[in-house]
């Protein structure tokens, strides 16, 4: 019998070498005369092991990492020949980092071929999705709300309501969107599961289609992504080919069908309507809402638009039940959330969990730390619109309201990590120069706030009447945060002033320079 | 099982002739919404979108000229001319910022002698910045005609640069 290997082609892993070590992995085992056959999974999340090789051992899998191709040879001797090796990590399943999570969307993620239809059944795929046409689209918008699932792309509206909105409209058609343009820095929650377990999303939104009565459904994602494409449009023939998408899919009476549609390097176009603008092949200029999408979205007819880990987390809320979801989470914030944590950080990664672990535990306990060793200093949560948090605010439970009260967004749940030699007077004028570049343009306070931003705290940073300019800061921010039409610019505050409010001392120069200044 | 390996390709492209845009366009015109996945084809097929090619997507589409040439700027990944023989793109977003992005987008500048956004005087190189190519937790992270490097360092920088100027 052949020795079964594991080793991930999530593209966060093939940008570390995986493919490499893929290759002499098959050519020293051919040298060898060892028989092995190699499965190109997704990522398990745990980057800084990446590349990780796992072995399947009558127990369950065993891991080693970060194997580079000059650990190859040793490593397929010490598996020949069942001896130790410096990289092993012990069985997969029992690394802390792993063991520590709730792994309820991203349970197969790393574990199965991503591209193998049989594979995603064999570990429970399509299950929610049967128990969804036993139970008819009333009983599934019931599940849905019960859950408590709310839009994991960073707004947090209840799912359940906007589905069961699209549900109650008439229309000739109606449409299902997935919103894969996952553009915050920090973020691959998105990408890691188009790559490591597309089907999970094409079963989410599927279960949409019969649910609202929709028939097309669109996954739009991002040009920067180029494996998720390649991913998700082998799973959707795949699926076609397995009857789960087309006509009269899984046996049913309902059809539906998928198509990847692909950005072109417009951060706002991860915002919906300007995303269902994309679509239709325009500018992606934000709509003003009302109508909402739910009632006048793509093409101008009713459509579920969500984000990818929305759509993730349906099909398990479907297969255990409402209540087996909603046991997890904290006040309003029910479930689990995928954490990205990334940047500056030791064990950065993929880490799922229940809502309500702190800030502090995520970053000092479950990441590590930085990885220059220095100590934290800011962390930015939330993506290019989320806020900085200092150590201070490191009590913060991972919730959305709680965030919100202390001014910040926990959005699609990215945690970017700086030492302490960042200059935070330079983030606050990288967010501007951000929105002033991907601003759609359609409103005042965005594209042109965002420019005079990055000129006020220019002078700020030049020493220019620093107290003055700093008040004309505060003030433009408080305009864009009111006064603009979308997230983009009604949020690019969010980074500038809690820079201002907590790292206040990185933009008032210390007393004595003061003094000579003036 | 066979293992399937990124290519390690140099991109190439057609050059531009009129009756091979009409069959791309005419081949995706039948979509909904074509206009993006027409420009993207176009650009896949010759490296960028000429401008001749725009008056013949606005008559297949029935829009306007200027309806397709406002899409066709409005996008970053859209090109009105050839990039260089090889692109590098060096993501500038804030984890790759808090990962030490920024000395190594200088350096990169420093020894191509262009600044982001721009090719080489002898058209080889096109160094461009990218915002977030989802590899945040191996920051800094490149992207090499296609190929993604995570982890990025001074040495690998400099053995990436010296691969796009061969």
């Amino acid at each position: 019998m052949s020795m079964r290997l594991f080793v991930s082609r999530d593209a966060g892993a093939v940008a570390v070498g995986a493919d490499e070590v893929a290759l002499a992995l098959e050519q020293a085992a051919a040298r060898r005369g060892i028989a092995i056959e190699i499965v190109r999974t997704g990522s398990r999340g745990l980057y800084w092991l990446e590349p990780l090789v796992e072995v399947a051992a009558p127990q369950g899998r065993i891991a080693f990492g970060p194997v580079t191709e000059t650990d190859v040879p040793s490593l397929l001797d010490a598996l020949a020949s069942n001896t130790p090796h410096l990289l092993r990590l012990g069985a997969t399943d029992e690394i802390p980092w792993i063991k520590r999570q709730t792994r309820l969307t991203f349970a197969r993620c790393g574990v199965i071929d991503p591209r193998s239809l049989d594979d995603y059944r064999a570990h429970g795929g399509y299950k929610g999705f049967e128990r969804a046409l036993s139970l008819g689209p009333d009983a599934i918008l019931n599940e849905v709300t019960a859950s408590g699932l709310r839009g994991r792309g960073g707004a947090g509206f209840p799912t359940g309501i906007k589905w069961k909105t699209v549900a109650q409209a008439k229309a000739d058609r109606k449409f299902i969107v997935c919103n894969a343009d996952e553009g915050d820095s920090g973020t691959f929650a998105d990408r890691m599961i188009m790559e490591g377990d597309p089907f999970l999303v094409i079963e989410g939104m599927t279960t949409a289609g019969i649910t609202v009565g929709a028939t097309k459904g669109y996954i739009y994602i991002r040009s920067e992504y180029p494996h998720a494409v390649e991913t998700m449009n082998a799973a959707i023939q795949a699926a076609r080919r397995g009857g789960y998408l087309g006509n009269r899919i899984g046996g049913s009476t309902y059809s539906f069908d998928l198509e990847v549609r692909v950005g072109a390097g417009a951060y706002v176009c991860g915002e919906e309507t300007s995303l269902l603008e994309s679509l239709e092949g325009r500018r992606g200029i934000v709509r003003a809402k009302p109508p909402l999408p739910a009632h006048h979205g793509l093409f101008g007819k009713p459509t579920v638009i969500n984000n990818v880990l929305s759509f993730a987390a349906i099909p398990f809320i479907l297969s255990e039940g409402a209540k087996a979801y909603a046991d997890f989470g904290m006040g309003r914030s029910r479930g689990t959330m995928p954490i990205q944590l990334a940047g500056n950080i030791r064990y950065g990664g993929l880490f799922e969990t229940a809502f309500g672990v702190t800030l502090g535990e995520l970053v000092d306990d479950i990441g590590g730390g930085t990885f220059t060793g220095r100590p934290v200093r800011a962390v930015q949560v939330g993506g290019p619109l989320g806020a900085y948090f200092p150590r201070a605010l490191f009590d913060t439970p991972f919730d959305y309201e709680a965030f919100a009260a202390r001014d910040g967004l926990i959005g699609h749940g990215g945690i970017v990590v700086f030492d302490d030699s960042v200059d935070m007077r330079r983030q606050a004028r990288f967010a501007m120069e951000f929105c002033a570049v991907e601003s759609c343009g359609k409103c005042t306070p965005c594209r042109i706030g965002s420019t005079r931003g990055v000129e006020t705290i220019e002078k700020i940073i030049n020493g220019e009447r620093v107290h003055e300019n700093l008040a004309l800061v505060e003030d433009l921010c408080n305009t864009m945060k009111f006064g603009s039409l979308c997230a983009l610019g009604g949020f690019t505050p969010y980074p500038v002033l809690s820079a201002l409010k907590h790292f206040r001392e990185d933009f008032v120069p210390a007393p004595t320079t003061l003094q000579a200044a003036e | 099982m066979t293992t399937p390996y990124e290519p390690r390709y140099e991109p190439r492209y057609e050059p531009w002739d009129e009756a091979r845009g009409a069959e791309i366009i005419a081949e995706h015109a039948g979509q909904e919404g074509a206009t993006l996945v027409i420009l993207h084809a176009l650009q896949e097929a010759f490296g960028y979108v000429p401008e001749a090619a725009i008056p013949m997507v606005a008559q297949a589409l029935n829009l306007s000229r200027a309806e397709v040439h406002g899409v066709f700027t409005f996008y970053h990944d859209f090109r009105h001319k050839p990039a260089g023989r090889h692109v590098l793109k060096l993501c500038r977003a804030e984890a790759c910022q808090a990962a030490g992005g920024d000395a190594l987008a200088a350096r990169a500048e420093a020894k191509l002698s262009v600044a982001l956004g721009n090719t080489t005087a002898d058209d080889r190189v096109t160094l461009e910045p990218i915002y977030c190519l989802g590899l945040c937790a191996t920051a800094p992270s490149a992207m090499l005609d296609g190929r993604l490097i995570g982890r990025l360092d001074q040495k690998r920088l400099d053995a990436l640069v010296a691969e796009a100027q061969r």
